[in-house]
């Protein structure tokens, strides 16, 4: 995907600028653009360590376990059809929590994790011919082969709504290109993301209520 | 409306200098080595950037040539007509689609944003806030499923679009009233 993305790009960059007698300026847009990629990184880098390094000791003193307990109400509220002590409950709450402190590299392993545990779930209702969907009394059929589970879609679209508090990426860019204020934005952040997630629980809530596919 | 605003502002100079207090401070009470903790963290944070670095240097050469040669420019007039219908600013378009694909090609394009119109002017603050909201559709789902070896994705896309729909508005609403 990528590889089309970013080649089309530049085929398209040259010809356009060709075309329109621009040639020159790309060249120097070309060469300006990797260095300034360099200095960018560079201040990207304070900017990262630092955070990472805090979440080192959020991490080593107990503070992102604590946090991955105090989700469970919700945890119980999006899945109400994973049954206690699965496994799956745990990855997930670890992925939320990971997204929320945006340790990216720790959200991902859990979040794959838990569509497995998920495939898993799924397979144990196939073979026990059904499941109780929710406590509410609705039963329906598991989903077959191949085709995502309720749990499934809901995960992925709360963790798509992007579940992440401080955007420190965007901090760092904020800063090296001159913001007066770069955490400014992070207020604004927070209440646009409560959006987005508020939407995608209302959606799968929604989806929820209706008969499983 | 204007005090929830400032409110929410107010919020944004606090919760750093918060955080690292609250980090910190749990743990000690926790007796952990913190320093050493920090310096081990921070080792990773700075190998993750130099990691990325090949990748940035790639990304942002592609889109300043596309800059360079006015393709974008040509690219928001000719949308201009559709998006001034709902409001939404031309110039973010290209940003708002390459963001559903990848999180490091619309990085690209978002700084190229905050150097064309500042990273504090109004299409600068929806750009942050819309890149702070927001995730990689395409890219999440297909690692995601892929894992769980899904090929039918039900009502994925559709609540994944919508979310993202959400926060976008809500980036637009936010940064106006910045």
């Amino acid at each position: 995907m990528l590889n089309y993305l970013w080649g089309g790009m530049l085929l398209i960059g040259v010809i356009y600028g060709a075309w329109q007698g621009r040639l020159p300026e790309i060249t120097a847009a070309a060469l300006d653009s990797a260095k300034e990629a360099v200095a960018l990184c560079i201040t990207m880098t304070g900017v990262m360590s630092l955070w990472v390094g805090l979440m080192e000791i959020a991490q080593q003193s107990g503070i992102i376990r604590q946090a991955t307990k105090k989700i469970q109400p919700f945890v119980n509220f999006m899945f109400p059809g994973i049954p206690r002590g699965h496994k799956a409950r745990e990855y997930i709450s670890t992925n939320i929590i990971a997204n929320i402190f945006g340790l990216g590299w720790a959200a991902t392993p859990a979040g794959l994790k838990a569509m497995e545990a998920l495939e898993e779930l799924e397979e144990e209702r196939r073979k026990s011919g059904g499941h109780p969907a929710s406590r509410r009394g609705k039963t329906g059929t598991a989903v077959p082969r191949g085709t995502a589970s309720n749990e499934m879609c809901t995960f992925l679209i709360i963790n798509i709504s992007s579940l992440q508090l401080i955007p420190v990426n965007i901090i760092a860019y904020r800063s090296q290109y001159g913001s007066v204020n770069p955490a400014a934005i992070v207020g604004p952040a927070i209440a646009a993301t409560m959006v987005s997630t508020a939407v995608a629980v209302l959606y799968c809530k929604v989806m929820d209520g209706k008969r499983r596919a | 409306m204007q005090t929830v605003v400032r409110m929410i502002l107010y919020f944004s100079d606090l919760l750093v200098p918060f955080l690292i207090f609250y980090i910190v401070a749990y743990g000690i009470m926790a007796r952990r080595p913190v320093y050493d903790d920090f310096v081990r963290g921070a080792k990773d944070g700075f190998q993750t950037v130099i990691q990325i670095m090949p990748t940035l240097i790639g990304l942002m050469v592609a889109v300043g040539v596309l800059r360079a040669s006015g393709f974008l420019d040509f690219l928001s007039l000719l949308l201009c007509r559709a998006t001034e219908l709902v409001h939404f600013p031309s110039e973010l378009v290209p940003l708002t689609i390459v963001r559903m694909f990848s999180s490091s090609a619309a990085t690209g394009l978002a700084l190229d944003i905050f150097k064309e119109y500042g990273t504090d002017s109004y299409l600068g603050r929806v750009a942050s806030i819309l890149m702070s909201c927001t995730e990689t559709i395409f890219y999440t789902m297909s690692v995601y499923f892929m894992t769980a070896r899904v090929k039918k994705t039900r009502h994925t896309l559709a609540g994944a679009l919508l979310a993202t729909a959400g926060g976008i508005a809500a980036s637009i609403v936010l940064a106006g009233m910045m």
